[in-house]
């Protein structure tokens, strides 16, 4: 699967982001307001080539599908939002797509949480123990090139026959534990450079303190890995994301965005923009989850240097 | 956890000390041979030496940041494991090393911290030593917002923040410009008086050895050894001492020890009669 790919990529290149973040409130705002005009832009640009291309498939023949069946106008999506998600209900398909996009963040975020906790423990054991580096590291990096298709059925059907007392595994936890899966992967790789970044001199002055080795985690290695546990985040977030996605798809769970998709793509002959909807849905959870890490990591780097490094 | 008085004469006592790296591999290095070397309490002591003579490597043994191949350190009358679990000495390197996660004054504080003390006694310590190095006004910054010079002396600061009795500088103002690096010397002088510590203090400039200390320790590479000790009576340091005959006396002998004339000794009896 590709996505384990980029992911993998991504995770192994996040570095210290401390040089892109800029001065004063004033200047991050201009450079906030900047970003939002270019991202009007795109979109802008986006419904042009989309309406361009519907414009010339009709006159000359393409060698896709470009009829209002398959590729609806703008304007038909917009205002297919705003229609009843069946003939008769009273939820518009936009609120179902928001109902189905929330549920899904919430299994995300479970599995975000999952991962992170399991990524950083990971990174602390094999940062302290050297050992544990050389033997875990070859796996950390190979699990990620399991195929999730392949995995997605195995966990649901180990997790069904799973149940400790009044615990029973439900197909939902299959779809957090995938995105945990996911989700762990970046953070533990890039927390593991973090805890490895203090430098020598810094090492040596907390041993000339006689540090123990508690110590020298919460008050030097932790505070020195956020600059690579932030982009680390963002990457695990966005994992955690297409992992709940793709799980819902391939398990089939109802009630997510992802279900919601593969039920709209259905329903595309009668009305094309449904599905649109249900991608633009999930894209924008995309963004909220971003979003959500993003303003952590203000809170995390409020306190660092916000030019360059010195 | 308080003031701590030397119980002995001795700050620091070297005796045999060899440090081989990578022994017995294609890559051997000598680092020390046969290091003995005394300082007693309240002395002034400075290394001097071209670079990669071992001069950081012997600061590091006494420390206890590495283990000698043989030979032993001692400082303040215990081992020198034991002298760096009870904090018997304050560290500085040429990095200053301040956390940037830290405020100034927190920064002074990290040692206290680590030794449990409670966050009001440790504030307060640490303001004291703050008003010391003169960063008082800037106790609520951060390290970055700080310039090189001003970054040391929170360094020093921080060094003698557990009050040890004995310091340790690795080249400290090695990265300061030449006015900087005047006015800082004054200071840790200036603190040194007040405070009574002895110092080891690592160099590559002569006349920062000679106008800082009461003897310089002359060595050279390849093996590292000490090859002289220089006794500098220069008396009360001021702007004029910089001017002084004896000064450049001083200068003149630690020049020609370095270069292994052994006129050195010749010239050690002049410094401090002129
Ligand atoms: N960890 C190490 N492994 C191998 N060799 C080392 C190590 N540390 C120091 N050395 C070697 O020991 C010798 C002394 O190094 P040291 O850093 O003590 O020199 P120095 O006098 O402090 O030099 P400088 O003035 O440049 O700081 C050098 O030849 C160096 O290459
Ligand atoms: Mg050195």
């Amino acid at each position: 699967m590709s996505q384990s790919v980029t992911v993998t990529k991504a995770g192994m290149d996040a570095a210290p982001g401390r040089t892109a973040r800029s001065g004063s409130a004033g200047r991050r705002f201009k450079r906030g307001a900047a970003s939002a005009g270019w991202a009007l832009l795109g979109i802008l640009l986006s419904v042009i080539m989309w309406e361009l291309v519907k414009a010339v498939g009709s006159v000359v023949p393409f060698p896709f599908n470009t009829s209002d069946t398959t590729m609806p106008n703008v304007w038909t999506m917009v205002t297919g939002a705003f229609q009843p998600e069946m003939r008769g209900s009273s939820t518009t398909v936009l609120q179902a797509v928001i109902m189905a996009a929330g549920y899904s963040l919430m299994i995300a975020m479970g599995g975000f949480v999952v991962g992170v906790s399991v990524g950083l423990m990971l990174a602390i054991t094999m940062q302290r123990f050297a050992f544990m580096e050389r033997g875990l590291l070859p796996f950390v990096i190979a699990s990620q090139t399991v195929p999730l298709i392949a995995l997605a059925p195995l966990i649901v059907g180990i997790g069904n026959r799973f149940s400790v007392g009044p615990f029973e595994w439900s197909t939902t936890y299959s779809v957090m534990f995938i995105a945990a899966y996911l989700a762990f992967f970046p953070l533990s790789v890039g927390a593991l450079r973090g805890l490895h970044a203090p430098t020598a001199t810094s090492l040596e002055l907390m041993r000339s303190y006689a540090a123990k080795p508690r110590q020298l985690l919460f008050k030097l290695r932790f505070p020195s890995s956020i600059p690579y546990l932030v982009p680390a985040l963002k990457v695990s977030a966005a994992s955690a994301v297409v992992g709940t996605v793709i799980a819902e798809i391939s398990t089939g769970v109802r009630g997510g965005i992802g279900r919601l998709i593969i039920e709209y793509a259905r329903e595309i002959t009668g009305q094309p923009a449904k599905v649109y909807v249900a991608v633009f849905g999930a894209i924008i959870l995309g963004l909220v989850a971003a979003a959500l890490v993003t303003a952590f990591d203000l809170y995390l780097t409020r306190n660092l240097p916000k030019e360059g490094p010195a | 956890m308080s003031v701590t008085s030397p119980v002995s004469t001795t700050a620091v006592r070297a005796t045999g000390i060899w440090k081989v790296f990578n022994e017995g591999q294609a890559n051997e290095v000598t680092a020390l041979q046969d290091i003995n070397l005394t300082v007693e309490a309240g002395e002034f002591i400075s290394l001097i030496g071209p670079s990669g003579c071992g001069k950081s490597t012997l600061l590091r043994v006494i420390a206890d940041l590495t283990h000698p191949t043989k030979g032993s350190a001692e400082v303040a009358g215990m081992s020198a494991a034991d002298a760096r679990q009870q904090q018997r000495y304050g560290m500085a390197f040429q990095q200053a090393a301040l956390f940037d996660w830290r405020t100034v004054r927190r920064n002074v504080e990290l040692p206290l911290e680590l030794q449990g003390w409670s966050k009001s006694a440790r504030a307060a310590r640490a303001m004291e030593l703050l008003e010391m190095v003169q960063l008082a006004d800037f106790a609520g910054h951060r390290p970055w917002e700080l310039s090189g010079g001003m970054q040391q002396r929170v360094a020093i600061a921080r060094s003698l923040a557990v009050d040890p009795p004995l310091l340790l500088m690795d080249e400290p103002f090695g990265a300061l410009d030449e006015m900087t690096r005047e006015r800082m010397q004054n200071e840790l002088l200036r603190i040194r008086q007040e405070t009574g510590k002895s110092v080891i203090f690592v160099t590559h400039s002569i006349p920062e050895a000679v106008y800082l200390s009461d003897r310089v320790v002359v060595m050279s590479p390849r093996p590292g050894r000490i090859t002289d000790i220089i006794d500098v009576n220069l008396g009360s340091r001021d702007e004029d001492t910089r001017e002084a005959e004896a000064f450049f006396a001083g200068v003149t002998a630690v020049r020609e020890a370095l270069r292994g004339r052994t006129g050195g000794s010749a010239a050690r009896a002049r410094v401090g009669e002129v």
